[in-house]
């Protein structure tokens, strides 16, 4: 086959969500950079972000990062590291004034300043009692389009700075030497032409992986590329069990609506009608966390009471019915909701309503189910975004990761709403700094000259075998077994089930292959190749879950109820092991220590975690 | 298949469609043709669930760009009956008739099937400068704006670049050159905030003989934006500023002097 084409580059950020385009601005400033991406930069699923952005920035009501920091470890369930939280807190600040200096539109206060609202697990001690939480306005925000805005912005700002960029090429291995990173080999998809980017730093921020299961609010390019290609040189998954359950995706569809909705007031009801929440998270009812709210619809739907027996549940935001319950914040200050309030707050959640259920909600309530939505895990990085080779923490030379893809772990085992965009940011600019920093410090080193051969060798197969049967029955099946045996619940029968699942899959797909036999524009040929990627991660996550024998945060065990923090507070790395087995190691969490009456004790002590 | 029962009724209401699509293979084909493959789909089905299925079931050749499969992205804009649309944001439902007849948005370069090249449509945005000019030293907090200066420039920050209205534009069809509605729509996105300072080269660049003068106002961007922009009025705000020579901004309220 023809050669590939060779480029060489001080510093390759792979993905262009807002942890690759920020890692991009930052590299840049210093080094040759290039940006490789699958899709158009303005095309990522940075862009479906809807909520906010989580900064301790005061300016509306007092607050700290101290505080942004407490509220991340508790959401995380403590299995989170706490060096890289507090990081992630107080650069959080620094960061959001960044992005209002390139440009950002954030929504203002009158007096001007950026505006900021709640958002669930956001909280602060009540003045004047501080024994007790009470929510605080922390997530900055524009419209409810603010991770649009924050992937324009950033993309933006690349035009300025004259960033160079590979748009629509699809990075298909790593070019790994000696346990170093020292390169990447991309698909050009217009034209079927493999390059090889021969790089001295290279950034894996390639985003989520929610196409693992059958209902998803993520993009159909989610499907974990940059974690399953370094895993399959080695490279552990961290806490891969740890993934999210967002409780209001549309019906069927797995689109979000945003929280806020149930920020502004509303709320979920069974089949006979009752409001459910009550039940299960007394206090904070509807604005209890995320895995909270979702198991909760679980439950109904499990013991018949979905809407007329299926499995779904109402959310109701019309105006009387915020009303009568008395739910939103307005009605602190005794005043009512109407129309126009629902619809200036939440005018991207009517639409999406609108558009794909046909429901008005302003008159009607939405059929809803819990939708999977973010991975808490992925690859391992250090607080300098270094990919790590090991539970020990050593780490890759070469190689970063960022974003969604990574596990720095500041989400630990449930990631609070907001907190993930600020993680971009935060993360994806260190990534740059750092890349850049390890780039000048180096020489290139060599690589193979049949770098790209075993990405043509796989290309090859997967063109010349027969399609046995459709790839997409496979896939399929994957994300069905997925939701079912190792989504919002799990035991250990229907892990052990999923386990056979998926090893039989793995086997199926590589016995099928696709019809386009061309070059130009080959998607069958890539969904096919990103369709092994989610088979790989989803034998990690299974065997994950099964190892994790408690339940925590957005890990529901039936049989292992409780948290064991004894066995289990500790974070699990997933080591291929031969070509379908999977290795998990342990790896302590990182904890702060503070000086208290001459001793050193923890600076945030492990508490049961309620809401 | 329970799951596609109408929630209400548990009834599952298929209908049988016509999927007719405009097919090219650069490797294959000297000339673009019709195809057409017969399909079941719910009513509530986007026409994007539709190809895909049938990309799926029947032909993984067919080639289209897709990710969010929610109108937030820009991926997938085509011409759908005749109108330019996302395919992603249009119902089985709300297509009149049992063909649903799609092909490659019109005035750019057809790659295969239903994608386009795009780059002269992204060389158009990035050549009106589409990004915030402010050279004064930024203060350590944000740089102040009123909840008006705001709003002001509000619906043209929704743009997704999907090329729906470049490419429904009847002068770009004639003119390639010509910088398109997408492109004024960004240049209006930073004209109009307060905190920019480059109205001036950007007004330029638009006064170009291939700029916004181009445009007749025939309103057919305006309605083929899935994002609802007001495109034309966006259009018209800019050609004011140049004949005008002023920029309306809402003054800066006394809060913040
Ligand atoms: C509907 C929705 C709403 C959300 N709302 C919020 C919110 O309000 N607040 C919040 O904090 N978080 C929110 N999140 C989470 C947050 O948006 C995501 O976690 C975050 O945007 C991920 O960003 P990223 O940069 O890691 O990846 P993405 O933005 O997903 O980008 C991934 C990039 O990788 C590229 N890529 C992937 N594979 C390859 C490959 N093989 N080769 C080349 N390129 C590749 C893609 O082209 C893309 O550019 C939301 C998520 C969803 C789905
Ligand atoms: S109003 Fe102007 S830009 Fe819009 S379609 Fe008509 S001619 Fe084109
Ligand atoms: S203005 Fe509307 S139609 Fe035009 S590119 Fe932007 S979102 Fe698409
Ligand atoms: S797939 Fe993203 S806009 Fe349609």
């Amino acid at each position: 086959m023809s050669t590939p084409t060779y480029h060489r580059f001080e510093s390759i950020i792979v993905g262009s969500g807002g942890a690759g385009l920020m890692a991009a601005l930052h590299s840049s400033k210093e080094v040759g950079t290039a940006v490789v991406s699958k899709l158009y930069p303005t095309r990522s699923h940075t862009g479906a972000a809807a909520g906010g952005i989580a900064a301790a920035l005061s300016n509306i009501e007092d607050d700290s990062w101290e505080n942004h920091a407490y509220d991340t470890i508790k959401g995380g369930d403590f299995v989170v590291d706490q060096t890289p939280v507090e990081i992630l807190c107080r650069e959080a600040v620094e960061c959001i004034y960044d992005l209002e200096h390139m440009g950002l539109p954030f929504d203002r206060t009158p007096d001007g300043r950026i505006s900021q609202r709640r958002f669930g697990g956001h909280t602060r001690p009540v003045p004047g009692n501080p024994s007790k939480r009470e929510p605080v306005m922390r997530a900055c925000h524009a419209a409810d389009r603010t991770g649009h805005m924050i992937l324009q912005t950033l993309y933006q700002q690349c035009i300025k700075q004259g960033v160079q960029f590979f748009d629509e090429y699809h990075m298909l291995d790593l070019i790994m030497v000696d346990g170093e990173c020292r390169g990447i080999v991309a698909i050009e998809i217009a034209t079927g032409r493999l390059h090889v980017f021969h790089a001295k730093s290279v950034l894996l921020a390639t985003g989520g992986f929610g196409r693992m299961f059958k209902v998803t609010s993520n993009a159909y390019a989610l499907t974990g590329d940059g974690p399953a290609i370094a895993y399959r040189h080695g490279i552990p998954l961290e806490d891969m069990e740890f993934y999210q359950f967002h409780p209001t995706g549309i019906y069927r569809l797995g689109i979000l609506l945003t929280e806020g909705c149930r920020g502004d007031g509303g709320i979920m009801f069974n089949g006979k009608g009752e409001r459910f929440m009550e039940t299960y998270a007394p206090n904070m009812k509807e604005l209890a966390s995320r895995d909270v709210c979702s198991r909760s619809i679980y439950q109904e739907v499990q013991a018949g009471r979905g809407v007329n027996g299926k499995d779904f549940v109402y959310l109701d935001i019309r105006p009387e019915t915020i009303n009568r319950f008395k739910s939103s914040p307005l009605h602190k200050d005794g005043k009512d909701v109407d129309e126009h309030f629902i619809e200036s707050r939440l005018s991207e959640s009517l639409e999406l309503s609108r558009t794909y259920l046909g429901i008005d909600p302003l008159k009607e309530p939405m059929p809803i189910q819990p939708t999977a939505h973010y991975a808490m895990g992925g690859t391992p990085t250090d607080f300098e975004t270094r990919v790590l080779r090991n539970a020990a923490g050593e780490v890759v030379p070469g190689l970063y990761a960022a974003g969604e893809s990574a596990c720095v772990s500041v989400h630990g085992a449930n990631r609070l709403g907001t907190n993930s965009l600020v993680d971009l940011v935060v993360f994806g600019r260190r990534a740059g700094k750092a890349m850049a920093q390890y780039a000048k410090s180096q020489d290139f080193r060599e690589i193979p000259t049949d770098a790209d051969a075993p990405t043509r060798k796989q290309i090859d197969t997967a063109l010349a075998k027969p399609r046995t049967e459709p790839w997409i029955r496979i896939r399929e099946e994957l994300q069905t077994v997925m939701m079912d045996d190792c989504g919002v619940y799990r035991n250990t029968e229907g892990l052990a089930r999923a386990r056979k699942k998926v090893a039989e899959l793995k086997s199926r797909y590589e016995s099928t292959g696709i019809q386009d036999k061309g070059t130009v524009f080959n998607t069958g040929l890539l969904e096919y190749l990103e369709l092994g990627c989610l088979i790989d991660l989803a034998a990690a996550t299974v065997a994950s879950a099964e190892s994790r024998k408690e339940s925590r945060g957005a890990h529901s065990r039936e049989d292992f109820p409780d948290r064991d923090d004894v066995n289990h507070f500790n974070h699990t790395f997933a080591m291929r092991d031969g070509d379908t087995g999977v290795r998990i190691e342990n790896r302590p969490v990182d904890v702060v220590y503070i000086e208290k009456d001459g001793q050193k004790v923890p600076k945030y002590p492990l508490e049961v975690r309620k809401y | 298949m329970s799951d596609l029962a109408d929630p209400n009724t548990g009834q599952i209401r298929w209908r049988d469609l016509t999927l007719r699509i405009k097919r090219y293979d650069p490797e294959k084909d000297r000339e673009p043709h019709w195809q057409e493959f017969k399909i079941q789909a719910h009513p509530m089905d986007r026409v994007l669930d539709v190809l895909m299925k049938v990309k799926w079931e029947q032909d993984d050749s067919i080639a289209l760009r897709k990710s969010c499969a929610h109108g937030i992205c820009g991926s997938d804009a085509m011409r759908i009956n005749g109108q330019n649309n996302l395919a992603c944001k249009l119902l089985v439902q709300n297509v009149k008739g049992k063909t649903i007849t799609v092909e490659p948005i019109l005035g750019l370069p057809v790659i295969k099937d239903l994608i386009v090249d795009m780059k002269p449509f992204f060389d158009h945005y990035k050549a009106v400068m589409p990004f915030l000019v402010n050279d004064d030293p930024a203060p350590t907090t944000e740089r102040l704006q009123t909840p008006e200066q705001r709003a002001r420039f509000d619906d043209t920050t929704k743009c997704i670049l999907c090329a729906c209205c470049t490419t429904a534009c009847p002068p770009f069809w004639g003119n390639r050159e010509y910088v398109g509605p997408a492109a004024i729509v960004n240049a209006h996105r930073f004209i109009f905030d307060s905190r920019d300072q480059g109205a001036g080269e950007r007004l330029d660049i638009l006064n170009d003989s291939e700029g916004i003068w181009r445009c007749r106002t025939v309103f057919n961007c305006t309605s083929a934006c899935p994002r609802g922009i007001q495109v034309t009025q966006a259009i018209s705000e800019v050609k004011r500023a140049l004949i005008t020579g002023v920029v309306d901004i809402p003054e800066e309220a006394e809060v913040l002097s």
